[in-house]
């Protein structure tokens, strides 16, 4: 058998590989917290629920109206989205005016609001999500076996980071934001409604959530308290690759989820911390992040 | 009116109050030395405990503007520490205590001193995270006894003569603990030190340029704070002889904000209200079918949205206008 560095390298590659699948689902979260806090200045804590909330959205979809994973890929960010939507419009545009703290102190009652209720109904075990019969079984490498969905949740995150960068940095929607997100006075004077451009950011990242959620429910089993085991790991990632840039916050996902992945090969009781270790190394280097731009 | 701050302006008591507000504290003091005749002695040091907790937390987020989102590590890791230490290595009560004060002090600095080198929303992220990780040690260290925790720890004798484990003698013990924390975060907010804490919440960028170190102040802050944390988790510990993971889980960090954001964020009074607030409602929650997280999630959206200043904020509001009429 081949070895690198003493380790097999079969191993190797299967570890790396689930640090690509949580690495993606680290890179789309971050984006979707990066995208809110670049309009609204806002950290939303609730996007750890949320995410729960798309993953359990497809779990309903599927066991009370017999829908199936491929027309939940589409529902289930649709529904969290529009949730985003609701909840942007009747309380958090209350509190813009205050100090950013009390949005985190919101989002945290949301999320635990949220993941109390599913809680209530459903206890803290896991629900079983079957992979879609389209994408079951797996393609032999030759060097290793890779699971068809596994491939396929690393493509289609890699897209929606791809279609979300597009949308941000070249379409006309993306430059209104960027334009609000430096002067919104002088936006709303050009006759751009200002206010609905927060809404739909908002939703827009709440959406991202659901999407991560229902990518990730047959792969974790759908659980409420998937959304909070999940979101400080996140959170990390946010402070490492600063949320300046879009693409920071793509990059810093995947390099994390992937140094998880090596973590669990070399010395596999610290790969439950080793984000949080590369974290305050940087904030020990380069307190900015690697990708901050703020002081 | 819009808020921009975290806390609102506190009016400073004028000196002909002073006479009154001995009054009220004695009022206070006596209230609580009779409290075990009338309530469920075990209950009222609960809520002592959690009430310094929130105390010390609001040390921080009220006087000096920080919101930590990580005390859990040093209320928990202080618990862990003190059982340790009494149960393993047979300290007394006393130097037990000492132990896991000692424990939230070091842990206190290093996580302050990473977390302090960002602001705003990101410090907090920070602490949740190095609590987080903290957490994950407590999981895995062999010490802490992993999901069992540790168990029958003993109260012992407080300096080899008065028994602990009569109720009634710990419970003088706890009041004497408590006490004692209010007492020093009152010094501590009323002195020089306090006001350029304060300064630094109003306009970090001021006291700067006023020649402040405001790093090494944040960082006294968080270490003072992280100690105090530690004193009321080494002191429950003692109470219920056993620490496990409950106390060191980021839900633990929320929970003595919602005390603190209750009661009153930056009010000397607010945490204890809060804190006894809370632990009340999960006693009473505690034997019904509901859930206790939706209660607590409800309730944080309720105070954010309409019930910032919290109980004693409101309250000192009221007779501010009241006064000024």
């Amino acid at each position: 058998m081949t070895m690198i560095f003493g380790i097999p390298l079969q191993a190797l590659l299967g570890q790396l590989l689930v640090g690509l699948i949580n690495g993606s689902f680290y890179a789309v979260l971050s984006l979707g917290l990066a995208v809110i806090f670049g309009l609204l200045r806002i950290i939303n804590f609730a996007h750890g629920a949320l995410y729960m909330l798309g993953a359990f959205v497809g779990y309903l979809l599927l066991a009370f109206a017999g829908i199936g994973y491929w027309p939940a890929l589409i529902l289930a960010p649709l529904v969290v989205g529009l949730l985003g939507a609701v909840l942007e419009r009747t309380m958090l545009s209350r509190l813009y005016k205050l100090d950013h703290l009390y949005s985190l102190l919101f989002t945290f009652g949301l999320a635990l609001f949220i993941e109390g209720t599913f809680r209530y109904f459903y206890g803290s075990s896991g629900q079983p999500y079957a992979v879609p019969p389209s994408l079951a079984g797996g393609t032999n490498l030759g060097f290793m076996f890779l699971p068809n969905y596994r491939a396929w949740v690393v493509v289609a995150s890699f897209a929606v980071c791809i279609g979300t960068w597009f949308l941000i940095e070249r379409t006309k929607l993306g430059s209104y934001l960027r334009a609000a997100t430096e002067n919104p006075t002088l936006v709303q004077a050009f006759g751009v409604n200002v206010p609905l451009l927060l809404t739909f950011t908002y939703a827009f990242g709440c959406a991202l959530a659901g999407f991560t959620g229902i990518l990730a429910a047959p792969i974790y089993q759908v659980s409420p308290v998937m959304g909070s085991n999940i979101i400080i790991i996140v959170f990390a990632v946010v402070v490492v690759g600063g949320m300046g840039s879009i693409f920071g916050a793509i990059a810093t996902g995947y390099l994390l989820g992937l140094a998880e992945g090596l973590t669990k090969v070399i010395y596999p009781e610290a790969s439950n911390i080793v984000v949080f270790v590369i974290m305050a190394v940087v904030l020990l280097l380069r307190p900015a992040g690697l990708f901050g731009k703020e002081a | 009116m819009t808020e921009t701050s975290l806390s609102h302006p506190i009016v400073e008591p004028a000196t002909g109050r002073a006479p009154l507000q001995l009054l009220a504290v004695c009022i206070g003091i006596a209230a609580l030395v009779a409290a075990p005749m009338f309530f469920y002695p075990i209950f009222v040091m609960k809520i002592l405990c959690f009430a310094l907790f929130a105390s010390a937390f609001n040390l921080l987020l009220g006087y000096t503007g920080l919101l930590s989102f990580g005390h859990a590590a040093f209320f928990g890791g202080a618990a862990y520490v003190t059982a340790h230490a009494a149960k393993v290595w047979g300290f007394p009560p006393e130097l037990a205590v000492v132990a896991g004060v000692s424990s939230a002090i070091v842990i206190g600095a290093v996580i302050g001193f990473l977390a302090i080198r960002r602001q705003g929303i990101y410090f907090a992220m920070i602490t949740l995270a190095l609590s987080q990780m903290f957490y994950f040690f407590c999981l895995q260290a062999p010490f802490t006894g992993g999901e069992d925790g540790i168990q029958g720890v003993p109260r012992g004798k407080l300096f080899g003569l008065i028994d602990l484990g009569q109720t009634m003698n710990m419970y003088y013990f706890v009041l004497g603990v408590f006490l004692l924390g209010i007492f020093a975060i009152w010094r501590i907010v009323n002195s020089p030190f306090g006001a350029i804490l304060k300064s630094i919440r109003e306009n970090e960028t001021r006291a700067i340029s006023l020649g402040l170190s405001v790093n090494a102040y944040k960082l006294s802050a968080f270490v003072m704070s992280a100690a105090i944390a530690g004193l009321a988790g080494s002191t429950k510990a003692l109470i219920f002889q056993f620490a496990t993971l409950t106390d060191v889980t980021w839900q633990m960090s929320g929970e003595v904000i919602l005390m603190t954001l209750m009661g009153g964020i930056g009010t000397l009074l607010g945490p204890v209200v809060g804190a006894g607030l809370v632990v009340t409602l999960q006693n009473v929650l505690a034997t019904s079918e509901f859930p206790v997280t939706v209660i607590t999630g409800a309730t944080f959206m309720l105070c954010v949205l309409a019930f910032r200043r919290g109980i004693v904020g409101e309250f000192e509001a009221a007779i501010d206008r009241w006064k000024r009429r």
